[in-house]
C-alpha cells in the first residue's frame, strides 16, 4: 500500500470526505470546479489539516486523528505544484532553485545548474518569473519542485493557464518527466483528456465525495455512476426504468433499450457516447429511433448533430467524424453493447 | 534672513532626526510583529485589537501624550516604579520624545504592513512549506520581499510622522533646549516668543524634509508591481 488517503473536513457549507488509495503509480483525480479536488491535495501536502481522518504514504503516517500525529508540510516532503506555479515572484529562477536547497554554496550552485539544464532553462537563470512565458514558468516550477527529491508529487490542474498548442506539447514533455520520477504522482484536473492521457489510476470525486477509484480506461468504458459518467464527458444521459433482466426503458429520449449488460436493480440512468451512436436509413436494427435534427454544430473535425426523438423527448448529442459523410441519417440505433448503466 | 543661519541652534534638527529614527526603527519591528500576530486572529479579536491599534492615528495626539503622561508621570505608580527600580525616567527626557513619536507613528506602519502581507499571494507560503523551507526563512525569503513596497512606503511614512510630531511630544517630554526641543516644538515656541524668523526657518526645514520624503515614497511605489492594469 502506498498512499493511503481517508479525509474527513467540515467547511461552512461544504463537507469534504475522500478516500483513496494509490501503488506507486500516477493517479488522477477527476471533478468539476469548485468540488474538492485541491482542498483534497493541500490537506495531502499538510498544508490543511483535515478534522479526522489518516494520511499515509510507504508506511509513514503523515496524518492520524486518533493517533493525533500531524506532520508539517515541511516534514512530509511532497512535491506540489501549484495551479499558478507559485514561483517566487522577487527571486529569479536560479534563486527560485537555490533557495529551497540546504548546504554549501558551491553544491547548491551545482546543482542549480544541473537541474537547470535538464529542464531546458539555460539562458532564463536570471529572469524573474513575470518575464518568463507560461510553459516556462512551468518547467522552472517542476524544475525547482523536483530539486528537493520529494517522495512524491502532486500536480494541481497543471495546464489549465495554457493554451492549445502549447498545452499538447507541455503534456508531452511533462509525461516524459512524470515517467523518470520513482513515486506516486497525484494529478487533479476538471479535464477529462488530460487524465486520460495522463494517469493509469483514477479517482472521482463529485460535491467533496470520493465516488470511485479504479484503472483510468476501465472507468472511462465504464463509469458505473450518473456523475462519473458525465465527468468522463458523456453527454447523453437519460433515465432509466428497468423491464426486464436486458431491457430498460429510457424515458428521457421515450425508447425502449435491449442491453448487453444485465440491468440490476439498481440502475437508474442510461447513458452513451456520441460518438457511437450510428446512422441507420431504416429500422434495419435494435434499439433504433426515428430522428429530427435540432441543431447542428460544426467543429472542427466533427459534426455535432443536436437531434431528438420524433415521438418527444431530450435531446441527443450525436458526434459524427466529418469524413463519415455529411447529412445525418433519418434513423440512428444506440448500439447495446456501448450503452452505459449507471447508478 | 541669511544672518539666522550663524546664530541658530542646530540641536531641534539633530534631536527630531534622531527621535525619528529611533522611533522608526521601533515602529519598523513591533509594526511587522503586530501585523502578524493580528492576521493570525479571528475576526472579532481582529476587529478589536486592529482598532486600539490604529487609535493613535486617528485621535489627536494630546489625547495620546494625555495617556503616556497617565502612565509615565512620576506621580503614578508605574512611573514611580520604572524610576526607582530602572532609573528611568520619561517625562521631559528623550528617551519620552521616542516614546511619543513611536506611538503616533506606529500605526502607520503597523497599517501599510498589514496590507502589504494581505496582498500577499498565500500559494508561494504553501509552495515554500512544501519545498521544506522553515517558516523564518520563508517570512524573511519570500514574504518581506515581495510586500517589500508596503513595508517601505510605511517606513517612511511612519519616519514622516515622527519627526514631525508635535502634541505628545510636547506634553510628555517637554521643550528643554537641546534635550528635547525638536523641530516642531521649536517652531511653536519660537512663534510663542515673537522670533517669526527663527520659526520660519524651521519651517523651511521640516517642508523640505518632508517634501523629500513624499518624493521617495512616490518613487518606490511607482515600479511597485509590474505586469499588472492598474486603475488609472
Amino acid at each position: 500500500m502506498a498512499l493511503e488517503v481517508r479525509i474527513k473536513r467540515q467547511f461552512p457549507g461544504f463537507c469534504l470526505d475522500v478516500e483513496f488509495a494509490c501503488d506507486h503509480s500516477c493517479m488522477g483525480i477527476l471533478g468539476a470546479s469548485g468540488c474538492g479536488k485541491s482542498m483534497t491535495l493541500k490537506c495531502i501536502a499538510g498544508i490543511v489539516s483535515p478534522d479526522e481522518g489518516r494520511i499515509a504514504l510507504d508506511g509513514k503516517v503523515f496524518f492520524d486523528s486518533e493517533k493525533k500525529i500531524n506532520l508539517s508540510p515541511q516534514e512530509r516532503n511532497i512535491g506540489y505544484l501549484f495551479q499558478n506555479y507559485a514561483l517566487f515572484p522577487t527571486m529569479s529562477v536560479e534563486e527560485n532553485l537555490e533557495c529551497v536547497l540546504k548546504g554549501k554554496k558551491e553544491e547548491k550552485k551545482r546543482r542549480v545548474r544541473e537541474q537547470i539544464q535538464t529542464f531546458h532553462l539555460e539562458g532564463l537563470e536570471k529572469q524573474l518569473p513575470a518575464q518568463l512565458s507560461g510553459g516556462q514558468q512551468q518547467r522552472a516550477a517542476l524544475a525547482r519542485m523536483l530539486i528537493t527529491n520529494p517522495r512524491m508529487i502532486m500536480l494541481d490542474e497543471p495546464f489549465s493557464a495554457l493554451d492549445g498548442y502549447l498545452k499538447d506539447v507541455l503534456q508531452h514533455e511533462v509525461q516524459e518527466i512524470l515517467k523518470r520520477f520513482p513515486g506516486e504522482v497525484l494529478v487533479v484536473s476538471h479535464s477529462r483528456d488530460e487524465l486520460y492521457k495522463f494517469s493509469r489510476e483514477l479517482t472521482i470525486i463529485h460535491q467533496g465525495k470520493s465516488l470511485l477509484t479504479g484503472d483510468t480506461k476501465e472507468i472511462f468504458l465504464n463509469p458505473g455512476y450518473v456523475e462519473a459518467a458525465r465527468l468522463t464527458g458523456c453527454k447523453n444521459i437519460s433515465r432509466a426504468e428497468r423491464r426486464g433482466d436486458y431491457e430498460i426503458y429510457a424515458s428521457d429520449w421515450k425508447m425502449h433499450l435491449v442491453t448487453e449488460k444485465p440491468v440490476t436493480e439498481d440502475i437508474r440512468y442510461v447513458g452513451i457516447r456520441g460518438h457511437y451512436i450510428e446512422p441507420l436509413q431504416q429500422r434495419t436494427k435494435e434499439n433504433c429511433m426515428e430522428i429530427e435534427v435540432c441543431d447542428c454544430v460544426d467543429a472542427p473535425f466533427e459534426y455535432h448533430y443536436i437531434v431528438r426523438n420524433t415521438e418527444g423527448g431530450e435531446c441527443i448529442w450525436w458526434l459524427m467524424a466529418k469524413k463519415d459523410g455529411i447529412r445525418p441519417s433519418p434513423y440512428i440505433s444506440l448500439p447495446k453493447e456501448e450503452l452505459m448503466l449507471l447508478k | 534672513m541669511l544672518s539666522i543661519l550663524e546664530t541658530i541652534d542646530w540641536s531641534p534638527l539633530f534631536i527630531s532626526l534622531k527621535t525619528g529614527a529611533v522611533a522608526t526603527i521601533l515602529a519598523f519591528f513591533l509594526g511587522i510583529g503586530a501585523a502578524r500576530g493580528i492576521m493570525k486572529l479571528n475576526n472579532t479579536a481582529k476587529a478589536v485589537l486592529d482598532g486600539i491599534l490604529t487609535l493613535p492615528l486617528v485621535l489627536p495626539p494630546t489625547v495620546a501624550g494625555f495617556f503616556l503622561l497617565l502612565i509615565f508621570s512620576l506621580r503614578r505608580p508605574f512611573g514611580k516604579f520604572l524610576l526607582t527600580e530602572f532609573d528611568i525616567k520619561m517625562v521631559q527626557t528623550w528617551p519620552g520624545c521616542v516614546i511619543a513619536a513611536f506611538v503616533i507613528a506606529f500605526p502607520l506602519m503597523y497599517r501599510n504592513a498589514r496590507a502589504a502581507f494581505e496582498q500577499v499571494d498565500v500559494n508561494i507560503i504553501y509552495a515554500g512549506r512544501t519545498l521544506g523551507m522553515t517558516e523564518r526563512r520563508i517570512f524573511w525569503k519570500v514574504v518581506v520581499p515581495v510586500a517589500g513596497p508596503g513595508l517601505a512606503s510605511g517606513t517612511v511614512l511612519a519616519f514622516a510622522r515622527a519627526i514631525g510630531e508635535y502634541g505628545a511630544t510636547s506634553m510628555l517630554a517637554g521643550n528643554i533646549l537641546g534635550k528635547t526641543r525638536t523641530v516642531s516644538v521649536a517652531i511653536a515656541s519660537e512663534v510663542a516668543s515673537g522670533n517669526w524668523d527663527t520659526a520660519a526657518f524651521w519651517v523651511c526645514v521640516i517642508v523640505i524634509i518632508s517634501f523629500l520624503i513624499v518624493a521617495f515614497i512616490n518613487g518606490i511605489s511607482g515600479k511597485k508591481i509590474k505586469n499588472v492594469n492598474r486603475w488609472i
